[in-house]
């Protein structure tokens, strides 16, 4: 009895703390409506009191059902992640899109700001990055973290203060964006304000994730546990030194960033560098060290060998940095450090590969009969294939051919589009039908024309990039016989003409892809009985229904 | 101290740190007393996960 009661006391403290907690947030958020003489400020500063306002009426509202049974597991803020995640999907593949039919035919900016390449495409990367891979990471590490501690999330609205808080930030740096506001650091566009936003939700983050390890029912903490806290932390740590920085004032989104000239250059690409690192393969790798077992009911091909690739990954990685800025003045010694760094990097990155192919073996029936297991070793290949092919880049030759031109861009949306979207594909395929109590997906046979469609589109994007990209290096640096620049600019440009339509049709079929998969995720949480249930594995129901599933066959 | 003695010291104690550490971390992956650990750990994907205290005593139940 006297536990109830504490239990009791406990949620009435948190509910008094989260209506308090949005009453200063909506305060901030007037506070910058009214007195910021930046229009764009104040409207965000009304979009986060609004949002404060929301969240405390909602908390109050939810008073008298307090003391209702809950489920064991707090699914409520995945849920909202997951559909986040496909939301964000589809508006970041999409704007890619747009911008990359600008780059075909620049008139499509039909002259206006507001959707120029220059403002687009921050909005693009932040979209895919951080809204897509960044809720699909919200929503995996909170179901992997519960299933492999058998503890419930830790805090009472905390969780919910995470998903709704970091999409809340997501809203604001796009809409900044697009109106002009923008602190120029690539991968860290967002204004100091919404910086400052984002490491509260993040330590909150840190603290959700940390505190249901902490009252895990198992003694081990399962490896994918281990990468997503390593994400956790190292994404904390990045941001927050490579947004130090000074605002005019308190009431002005601009600000100035406190390191300058190549020290500056060498904080944003040790944090560009690390968030490919932390945020799109440590976070990743999580979800593959538990989404693929899961799938293709084998255990880890080898435990022993994903220690070893753990550790050895956060070792090296954040160290790779300074091969983005070879041949610049950061001094050679660094360059070197980093170029060594990414070649050392091959090692944990394929052995990661191969635990991760390795654990279909005895099941390789499966990539047959599942296209959602296909996508995710498809998934796995890429992330082979491009952590091959980035060391390459990173020796100091290949990157005087490669550096400024668009192999760059090919290689970053093999990892992106390959990696990253493919094994956030498969486990949203594994998500839906489980979060919402349902017998499998409504469609295996969509999921297989998503798996197609998109795996075409990444190799068209990516053989086109290869061949503008290397094409447009070899041009910069042809000499006439009189030592004269062979081409101007302009011709190099106009030689990419046909690759970068090319390319934006491969990025199409890619959307469309995902149009598919969002048509058939939103059947599956409707509750629309399966069309092909019995060519689903088991594994595709919820896990309640499968033991009836099984009694029945 | 000039930044050289600094320089010196901090590359030859983290080579050393790192390795001794990168050492600990094989060790403790290949050390016979957790294979035990290890492949169960292994398995923790294909725990029953429709874990519910009211209908299931012990977590850790499997499929």
């Amino acid at each position: 009895m006297a536990v109830a009661k504490n239990g009791e006391e406990m949620s009435a403290l948190s509910d008094a703390l989260a209506v308090l907690g949005a009453a200063f947030v909506a305060f901030l958020g007037f506070y910058l409506t009214l007195f910021s003489k930046d229009p764009v400020m104040s409207f965000h500063g009304a979009v986060l009191g609004v949002a404060a306002v929301l969240s405390a009426i909602w908390v109050l509202s939810s008073l008298s059902g307090r003391s209702e049974p809950q489920p064991f597991y707090n699914d409520g803020p995945i849920k909202f992640a997951a559909v986040a995640s496909v939301f964000w999907g589809l508006a970041g593949f999409l704007v890619g899109a747009i911008i990359a039919w600008q780059m075909a035919y620049p008139v499509l900016n039909f002259d206006l700001p507001w959707i120029s390449f220059g403002r687009l495409r921050p909005l693009h990367t932040s979209a895919v990055i951080f809204a897509f891979g960044g809720n699909a990471l919200l929503a995996t590490s909170f179901y992997v973290v519960q299933r492999t501690c058998k503890a419930r999330l830790f805090g009472r609205w905390s969780p919910w203060f995470v998903v709704l808080g970091y999409n809340l930030f997501i809203v604001i740096a796009g809409t900044g964006y697009v109106l002009g506001i923008t602190q120029s650091k690539e991968y860290a566009e967002p204004e100091w304000y919404a910086d400052l936003w984002l490491t509260v939700v993040w330590v909150v983050y840190l603290i959700v994730f940390g505190g249901t390890l902490l009252k895990r029912k198992e003694p081990h903490i399962y490896v994918a546990n281990w990468f997503y806290l390593a994400f956790i932390l190292t994404v904390a740590m990045l941001h927050i030194v490579n947004n130090l920085a000074l605002p005019v004032s308190l009431t002005s989104p601009k600000s100035y960033v406190i390191f300058s000239g190549v020290q500056d250059a060498m904080t944003q690409w040790w944090y560009g560098h690390n968030a490919v690192g932390f945020f799109l393969t440590a976070g990743f790798l999580g979800m593959m060290y538990y989404f693929i077992p899961k799938r293709a009911e084998r255990p880890v091909y080898s435990y022993r060998l994903s220690i070893v690739h753990f550790w050895s990954l956060i070792f090296l990685y954040i160290w790779a940095g300074p091969h983005h800025l070879h041949y610049t003045a950061l001094p050679d010694w660094a360059q070197t450090l980093g170029m060594t760094f990414s070649i050392m990097l091959w090692m944990p990155s394929w052995g990661g590969m191969i635990n991760g192919l390795m654990t279909l073996s005895g099941a390789w029936d499966k990539l047959r009969t599942d296209p959602v297991i296909r996508m995710m070793v498809v998934s796995v290949a890429f992330y082979g294939m491009s952590t091959f092919e980035g060391p390459l880049m990173s020796i100091k030759a290949v990157n005087s051919l490669s550096h400024y031109t668009d192999w760059t861009i090919g290689h970053v949306h093999s990892g992106a589009l390959g990696w990253v979207g493919m094994i956030s594909f498969g486990a949203l395929y594994c998500l839906f039908p489980w979060l919402w109590k349902r017998r499998g997906l409504y469609s295996m046979r969509l999921v297989e024309w998503h798996f197609w469609i998109a795996t075409i589109g990444i190799l068209l994007y990516i053989t086109a990039m290869w061949v503008s990209g290397i094409l447009q290096g070899l041009m910069w640096r042809a000499y006439d016989k009189l030592g004269f620049l062979k081409y101007s600019f302009i011709e190099t440009v106009d030689a990419m003409h046909i690759p970068y339509i090319i390319r934006a049709g491969g990025g199409s079929l890619f959307v469309i892809g995902a149009l598919l998969m969002a048509y058939n995720l939103w059947r599956t949480a409707r509750g629309d009985e399966p069309v092909d249930a019995e060519e689903q594995p088991r594994v595709a129901a919820a896990p309640e229904l499968r033991p009836a599933l099984a009694a029945a066959e | 101290m000039t930044y050289h003695d600094v320089a010196a010291f901090t590359q030859s104690f983290s080579l050393l740190l790192f390795f001794v550490l990168f050492i600990g971390v094989v060790i403790y992956a290949l050390w016979p007393g957790n294979k035990k650990v290890f492949e169960r750990a292994s398995r923790m994907p294909l725990d029953n996960d429709e874990h519910d205290p009211s209908t299931q005593q012990e977590p850790g139940g499997r499929t």
